[in-house]
């Protein structure tokens, strides 16, 4: 996973409330079975407006080029679908700041160099304001703070294993691997005597073994 | 320790290890694959040359992208085709069970996780699906990950998380006629909003969730994720081991009586604590609908669509006009007079033989108005057998419906089920997103009852006032 420590970029305001998964990445899309160049179809109604309709906020310069993105509370809220976390990656979106996230969402930013950040409503406010002046936003993440251009600071929360996660890039599955397998084994052993039936047995796996020639 | 909720009895006995910074990692018992969140996740399993390491803790199915028609014919070539055929594939050369399309046993993952006895109380369950939540109804620990983690999962059966706050949610008194647990989760999330469960894990209880059956649970606890919380719960109980008892992977025998035992020690103890506490009473509740673009725009039937004008809050008042601009409605105009243009039966939420029953009831000798089109999906080749044996899809087939195989369908138009752009539909699903039924789509959630008065009268109807 690429690794993630300072963004300096001029923020895309987008204050709206509730930007759902099927607004960021439509499902229809989801027929795709890539997680590379999904930005094309983000927000792929929003940026196809109505005749005389102005461009949607990431079609419209300077904003074309940010890297972060400022939005209403419950941005993401919806799908698990994490082509919408691809999609925002894949146009350049590095940072989502909101007041408030949809949870499968936020969790799957981790996992893919994006950084979510909650801020309050003042804060939030602040960087709003600076995105709508076009002013340049930065955020770094090992101080966990972001400054305007006018050289105000905004400190903000982050989980400390997520943080290290994105400033390291690390690669979670090969971490769980190398580190706790032996944990993992021990843990399926006392659970296969303490609740067997969370085992399927054979005899209940054979269930399925006419799956290849069993019509309705 | 002291006295334990649910949530956290099932949470415990599932942590492997606990790191310093608060977080553990968990096992999981259960993994439900689909076509739509899986293709990447077993693509990343063989680029770094990784194994399934519990094959037999994964059932997979395609339910998003299949046809609900003329299934007796090879799907058409394109990317719902292919997205298929890569589930299949994968889960042949990774050696997990795959159900076919026209097997006995297909459905939406959230219906035949149940009907299979896959789903299992105490269990830890996971899907790249959000609605995973729905399986939280018997008492596991259920919920939706996004495409990494379910590579996490093949690869080591276990996730790092930090552990939710606890909510609950109580809901007693009696439903009144007409009235169903859509109308209760519709008017929870109408309520507390849909960020409101944000960082919890719910569990609902309370007297009337006691009197509901397990395909209303699952209903209840489908909609847990619109109110923002990734898991919703209910202590299993008689009900539920009714439910269970005799599915083909359920334990049996001795298994069987275990498991039981162990099932009852799980609900939440007398004075166990939660963060936040909501109550409900039900008895006061009338069916409602769907009027905007997010679950929370819902509102008794026998309402009027909103006026941004008498909101004060300015960013409110601008939601409000823009869901009025998207769903083409004016503001006051009575609810029950706002006509459709389609009905849609089905989806994890609404699918399960009860809701198919419930509507049916209102449809039997009844047609279909002249100006809708409407179809009954039922959420697995389960639930259409049995509705054929009980004739219900004779019922919907002489009111004008079309009866169709087992999918997600028109949840998520990403088959040819779906909405043109200014279409109206009274739908049972869980969303009314901008486009969630097809590009420019305008969906009204409500229960199936609600439905399948709307398809008879030819538009929004108190299905209180039909009978
Ligand atoms: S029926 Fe709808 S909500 Fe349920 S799993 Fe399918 S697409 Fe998702």
């Amino acid at each position: 996973m690429k690794s993630f420590t300072t963004v300096t970029s001029i923020a895309a305001p987008l204050p709206e409330a509730d930007v759902d998964t099927d607004i960021i990445f439509p499902a229809r899309f989801l027929l795709l079975l890539d997680r590379e160049g999904l930005g094309r179809h983000l927000f792929h109604e929003r940026r196809r407006p109505a005749e005389g309709a102005p461009p949607f906020v990431l079609d419209t310069p300077p904003y074309d080029r940010a890297e972060i993105l400022v939005t209403g509370p419950n941005f993401g809220t919806g799908s698990s679908r994490e082509q919408a976390v691809w999609a925002l990656a894949d146009f350049g979106i590095r940072v989502v700041i909101a007041p408030r996230f949809g949870e499968i969402f936020f969790s799957n930013c981790f996992r893919n160099g994006l950084l979510p950040i909650v801020l309050g409503e003042a804060e939030h406010g602040a960087v709003m304001r600076a995105a709508e002046a076009g002013e340049k936003v930065s955020v770094d993440l090992e101080a966990q703070r972001i400054v305007l251009a006018d050289g105000a600071a905004i400190g903000f929360a982050i989980d400390s294993y997520r943080r290290r996660a994105l400033l390291l890039g690390l690669d979670e599955i090969g971490a769980i691997l190398a580190d706790d397998a032996a944990d993992i084994a021990a843990f399926e052993a006392r659970q296969k005597a303490a609740t067997p039936w969370l085992h399927l047995s054979r005899e209940q796996l054979s269930h399925f073994d006419d799956l290849r020639t069993s019509e309705a | 320790m002291s006295a334990l909720t649910l949530y956290d009895k099932v949470w415990r006995q599932h942590v492997v290890k606990s790191y310093e910074d608060g977080s553990d990692l968990i096992y999981i018992d259960r993994h439900l694959v689909q076509e739509v969140s899986s293709p990447q996740a077993f693509a990343g399993l063989v680029a770094q040359n990784r194994t399934i390491r519990r094959p037999d803790a994964h059932v997979s199915v395609a339910d998003h992208a299949v046809p609900t028609r003329h299934r007796d014919r090879p799907l058409p070539d394109g990317l719902a085709a292919r997205q298929v055929s890569r589930l299949e594939s994968n889960a042949e050369r990774f050696g997990i069970p795959y159900i076919p399309m026209n097997d006995r046993r297909h459905g939406i993952v959230h219906v035949i996780g149940p009907e299979l006895g896959f789903t299992l109380p105490g269990a830890t369950l996971v899907c790249g699906d959000s609605h995973t939540c729905t399986h939280g109804a018997f008492g596991a620990l259920a919920f939706g990950i996004g495409s990494s983690e379910c590579e996490c999962i093949f690869a080591t059966q276990t996730l790092r998380q930090k552990k939710q706050k606890r909510m609950r949610v109580m809901l007693d008194g009696a439903l009144p006629a007409g009235v169903t647990v859509k109308d209760i989760i519709l008017a929870l999330i109408g309520e507390i909003g849909t960020g409101g469960g944000n960082g919890h894990a719910i569990e609902f209880a309370g007297s009337a969730v006691r009197a509901l059956s397990m395909e209303a649970r699952m209903t209840l606890c489908n909609m847990s994720i619109e109110a923002g919380s990734r898991v919703g719960m209910v202590a299993p109980d008689e009900t539920t081991f009714a439910y269970l008892k005799g599915r083909p992977l359920a334990p049996s025998g001795a298994d069987w009586d275990a498991a039981v035992a162990h099932w009852r020690s799980l609900a939440t103890d007398a004075d166990a604590v939660f963060d936040r506490e909501v109550r409900l009473d039900v008895s006061a509740l009338s069916p409602r609908i769907s009027w905007g673009t997010t679950p929370e725009e819902n509102l008794p039937i026998t309402g009027r669509v909103p006026d941004p004008a008498a909101e004060s809050d300015p960013s409110r008042r601008a939601r409000i006009a823009r869901s009025l601009a998207y769903m083409g409605l004016e503001p006051g105009k009575p609810l029950a007079e706002i006509p459709i243009d389609r009905v849609f039966i089905g989806s994890c939420t609404n699918s399960r033989i009860e809701d198919l029953r419930l509507a049916a009831k209102v449809v039997a000798g009844r047609q279909v108005a002249a100006n809708v089109a409407a179809i009954v999906v039922p959420g697995s080749a389960g639930v259409r057998l049995q509705a054929e044996a009980e004739g219900l899809d004779a019922v919907f087939r002489a009111a004008g419906f079309e009866w169709r195989d087992s999918g997600c369908s028109m949840c998520v138009a990403m088959n040819d089920d779906r909405l043109s752009p200014g279409e109206r539909c009274a739908s049972t699903s869980n969303r009314n997103f901008e486009g969630r039924q097809g590009q420019g789509g305008r969906t009204h959630l409500m229960s199936p009852a609600m439905a399948a008065a709307a398809a008879i009268s030819g538009r929004l109807t108190d299905v209180r006032t039909l009978s």
